[in-house]
C-alpha cells in the first residue's frame, strides 16, 4: 500500500466540522425534547383516549415505524412544497426527525403505561389523589423509570440517525464532512474522523442519560 | 419535466423493490454470520473475548450507518480496490446488522438459566456441546420475534444505500422524481411500498412474541 494518511487538510477545516457538530447537537436535543412530548401525549391518548383517538395514534405510529426515515425526510422536504408548504432544510430536518422519534417514543412509553398495574391506580384513588396527581405520581413517573433504558437507547439511535439529514443539505456534521471531502479528496480520513466524532457523542449522550437516571429516578 | 408520471413509473418502483429485498437478504446473511460470532464472543468464558465482542458492538452501535457506507464506498478506494456500490453496501450492512443481531442473540443466550449450562456440564458435555444441544435450541425460540423485528429495521435502513448510488427502491424514487417532477406522489408511493413490506413483518413479530408469552 502506497497511500499515506494525511489528516492535516481535514483538521485545517475544523471550523466547518465544529459548525456541523453544533447543528447535529441542536437537532438532536430539540428532537429529543419534542419527541418526548409527542411520546407522553400520544401514549396517554393511545392507552386512555377515546376509541377514535386511539385509532388515529395507532395509524400514526404504524405508518412512521414501518417506513424509512430518509423517505419521510424526502416527503417533507421535496414533497410538501408542491402542496404549498415550504421549509428550509434545517427546519424540514427538525420536523421529520421529531415526527419520527415521536412515533417510537409513543410505542415505548405506551408499553410502560400498560405495565402499571390497575391496583396501583386504585390505591392512588383510595388515598384521595386527584386524577392529575395519579397521572403524575402513580402512572407517568414509574412508567418513565421502567422505560428509561429503552427510551434513552432510542434517543442515542436518533442522534446517529440525524446524519441522514445531510441528504437534504441540512448542514449537520455529516454534511460538513462531505463538503470537506469534496475540497480535499481525503475521503477515508474525513469519514473515519466523523465516525469517531459520532462515537464520542454517543458515549457522551449515554453518560448524560445515566446521570439523569441516577439523579431523577434512582433516588426515590 | 421530462415526462408525466404514469403507471409505468409505479411498475418501475415495484420492480426496484427486488434490489431492496436482495440487499436485505445479503445484509441479513452477512450480519447473521457476524452476529453469531459476536454473540458467542459475548457469552464466552474468557474475559478478553468478551471485551472484544463488547468493543465491536459499542463501536458499531455508536456510529451512524451512513458513515460506514461512506467509509467503504469512498474510503476503501485508497487501498487500490475499485469498490462497487454492491460491495460497499454488502460490507457496511453486514457490519451494522452483525452488531445488532449479535446483541439480540446474546440476550437470548443469556436468558437461558445458568443451571441449564450446569446441567449440561454435569452430564459431561463440553462448552460447544452444551451450546449446541441445550442452550441454542431453547434460545432459538426466544430469538425469533426480535430477529423478525430487526429485519424490519434492516429493510428500512437499506434505503440509505441510495446515497452511494445503489439502485433500490429509494434511489429509484429519486430518479423518478428527477424525470417527472412529482416528488410528493412518488415518495408517497415509495413509502407505501416500504409499508407493504414492513407492516406484515411487524405484525408477525408481535404475534410470535405474544405466543411466546402465553407459552411461558
Amino acid at each position: 500500500m502506497t497511500y499515506s494518511f494525511q489528516f492535516r487538510d481535514v483538521f485545517a477545516a475544523w471550523e466547518f466540522l465544529l459548525e456541523g457538530l453544533v447543528l447535529t447537537l441542536e437537532l438532536s436535543l430539540v428532537t429529543m425534547a419534542v419527541g418526548l412530548i409527542i411520546g407522553l401525549a400520544g401514549a396517554a391518548a393511545r392507552v386512555y383516549g377515546a376509541p377514535w383517538l386511539k385509532r388515529i395514534v395507532a395509524v400514526y405510529v404504524e405508518t412512521i415505524r414501518n417506513t424509512p426515515l430518509i423517505v419521510q425526510l424526502f416527503l417533507i422536504f421535496f414533497g410538501l412544497p408542491s402542496a404549498g408548504l415550504k421549509f428550509d432544510a434545517n427546519t424540514a430536518a427538525m420536523i421529520a426527525l421529531s415526527i419520527n422519534l415521536g412515533a417510537y417514543s409513543i410505542e415505548i412509553i405506551r408499553a410502560g403505561l400498560e405495565a402499571i398495574p390497575r391496583s396501583q391506580i386504585e390505591a392512588g384513588q383510595s388515598l384521595g389523589l386527584s386524577p392529575v396527581q395519579i397521572y403524575r405520581y402513580v402512572i407517568i413517573f414509574p412508567a418513565l423509570r421502567m422505560m428509561f433504558p429503552a427510551l434513552s437507547s432510542q434517543f442515542v439511535l436518533l442522534m446517529l440517525a440525524t446524519s441522514v439529514v445531510s441528504q437534504i443539505s441540512a448542514q449537520d456534521l455529516f454534511h460538513m464532512a462531505s463538503i470537506i471531502q469534496s475540497r480535499t479528496f481525503r475521503d477515508f480520513e474525513v469519514y473515519i474522523l466523523v465516525a469517531a466524532a459520532y462515537l464520542v457523542l454517543a458515549l457522551l449522550f449515554r453518560l448524560a442519560f445515566a446521570g439523569i437516571y441516577h439523579f431523577v429516578f434512582a433516588r426515590r | 419535466m421530462i415526462r408525466e408520471l404514469s403507471y409505468i413509473d409505479v411498475l418501475y418502483l415495484i420492480a426496484a423493490t427486488r434490489w431492496t429485498l436482495a440487499l436485505t437478504a445479503i445484509a441479513f446473511m452477512g450480519g447473521g454470520i457476524v452476529g453469531l460470532a459476536i454473540a458467542l464472543l459475548r457469552v464466552s468464558s474468557l474475559p478478553p473475548l468478551r471485551w472484544l465482542g463488547a468493543i465491536y458492538v459499542h463501536a458499531v452501535q455508536g456510529t451512524p450507518l451512513l458513515a460506514w457506507l461512506f467509509v467503504f464506498f469512498f474510503g476503501l478506494s485508497i487501498f487500490g480496490f475499485t469498490v462497487s456500490p454492491w460491495l460497499a453496501a454488502a460490507a457496511a450492512y453486514s457490519i451494522y446488522a452483525g452488531a445488532f443481531l449479535g446483541e439480540i442473540w446474546r440476550g437470548c443466550l443469556q436468558a437461558i438459566p445458568r443451571t441449564q449450562w450446569e446441567a449440561g456440564a454435569s452430564l459431561g458435555l463440553g462448552f460447544t456441546q452444551q451450546l449446541r444441544y441445550i442452550i441454542v435450541p431453547q434460545a432459538l425460540r426466544l430469538a425469533i420475534p426480535p430477529t423478525v423485528g430487526f429485519l424490519v429495521q434492516l429493510i428500512k435502513n437499506t434505503s440509505l444505500a441510495a446515497v452511494i448510488g445503489f439502485i433500490e427502491l429509494t434511489r429509484e424514487g429519486q430518479l423518478t422524481t428527477a424525470t417527472t417532477f412529482r416528488p410528493f406522489t412518488v415518495y408517497l408511493i415509495v413509502a407505501a411500498i416500504y409499508f407493504a413490506l414492513c407492516f406484515p413483518l411487524t405484525q408477525w413479530s408481535r404475534r410470535l412474541e405474544r405466543r411466546l408469552h402465553v407459552a411461558r
